[in-house]
């Protein structure tokens, strides 16, 4: 299945997934105490100069990542263009792009399974007041699974809906659509069950 | 406890599904994705705990690199965008959906629309509201303004999981287990 990692390889994928994180946190906060026009400006040309680093594909990719921010980022114009504040305005503007570049930049040279690693190691103190975590890691991988699943029937119903019907509306499929799937679940943790449970208690 | 964990992923995997299913579009032409649609049946079908770990699931997948929301995003990103507050907002949505739907014990429809308006609009706009106006440093009413464009798509969901949720009780009631 797509995600939202980079196929090309870059020196940030060397870095450990745990380190970006942290260094993301730190970063982020620092950068919503940063209140000047010049400071980010430099910040965003920092960004911008990380990504072409690691090419031009790759800094096209970060480019549309950023784009479903571009309604935001004409409102604060427009509004601090009308109210003549044009400093204040660019900079909430820029720190927002920042911070969300620097998030994507994250997520795009980090694997799933990596953060999916760092996830279950922040989850591992449960363990020690006797909390399972083993049903959490059965619940991400069924859900990965279905996901295609429910995509691919979700698309079969809406066809067969559209060959049937006159409407153009797909929400009538949303009724059969939760029963079917309601019903694999049923089906599903039987199988699960049958073959040991999900691993609350120690089987062996 | 298996038929716990897999409702858990199943609900959360149709949040998915939903939000990349195109054209949901409703008569009056108000373009809406099905996806906090989606969060709302978590909590009205599952109830509150469930409800809202299916939601939780959907979206920490999501943040860890997915691209499941409306439109194909996912990321990291979102959490410091202007969306964040919906984004922490969908499993708390689904939580309070369910734990309202849990308590009003009318009729399934009517239970739904109170269920799914407390906690799809505003359990999910509260915290949505808060994060827009921080993030581009507005005003709370400011910040409502921008999306109260949204809210009629969200009350015309808040319509459409009423009737959904009724014809699956209808169906297969012991499905429905906010109720069972």
């Amino acid at each position: 299945m797509l995600t939202l990692t980079s196929p090309q390889k870059t020196i940030f994928h060397k870095i450990s997934a745990s380190q970006k994180l942290l260094a993301l946190c730190v970063l982020s906060t620092a950068l919503f105490q940063v209140g000047s026009l010049f400071i980010l400006s430099g910040l965003i040309f920092t960004v911008m100069a990380l990504y072409l680093a690691q090419g031009w594909s790759f800094a096209r990719f970060g480019a549309r990542m950023l784009w479903p921010l571009w309604p935001f980022v004409a409102i604060i114009a427009l509004y601090h263009g009308v109210t003549n504040d044009i400093e204040t305005g660019g900079e909430i503007i820029l720190r927002m792009l920042i911070a969300v570049a620097l998030a994507n930049l994250v997520t795009m040279t980090t694997t799933l399974n990596d953060m999916i690693d760092v996830l279950m190691r922040l989850l591992r103190p449960l363990n020690w007041f006797g909390v399972s975590t083993k049903p959490v890691a059965i619940t991400i991988a069924l859900f990965i699974r279905f996901i295609p699943t429910l995509i691919d029937r979700s698309i079969t119903m809406l066809a067969a809906l559209r060959a049937r019907s006159a409407g153009k509306s797909g929400w009538r499929i949303i009724v059969p659509l939760t029963l079917s799937v309601l019903n694999d679940a049923e089906h599903v943790a039987n199988a699960l069950r049958a073959r040991g449970g999900v691993g609350t208690k120690d089987t062996g | 406890m298996e038929r716990s964990t897999v409702l858990i992923a199943v609900l959360a995997a149709l949040v998915a599904a939903l939000g990349l299913v195109p054209k949901f579009t409703l008569a009056f032409g108000v373009p809406i994705t099905a996806q906090s649609l989606g969060i709302m049946m978590c909590g009205t079908v599952l109830g509150a705990k469930r409800g809202g770990a299916a939601a939780l699931l959907f979206i920490v997948l999501t943040l860890a690199g997915l691209p499941l929301l409306a439109g194909g995003r996912g990321g990291l990103g979102l959490l410091s965008g202007p969306s964040v507050g919906f984004i922490i907002g969908f499993p708390l949505a689904a939580f309070v959906t369910g734990w309202v739907m849990e308590r009003v014990q009318t009729n399934v429809l009517t239970s739904s629309f109170i269920a799914s308006f407390m906690g799809g609009v505003v359990a999910l706009y509260i915290p949505g509201v808060i994060g827009m106006a921080l993030i581009l440093d507005k005003s709370l009413m400011a910040a409502f303004g921008l999306v109260s464009a949204f809210v009629i798509g969200d009350l015309v969901k808040v319509v459409i999981c009423g009737f959904v949720t009724q014809a699956i009780y209808r169906a297969q009631p012991e499905k429905v287990l906010s109720r069972s």
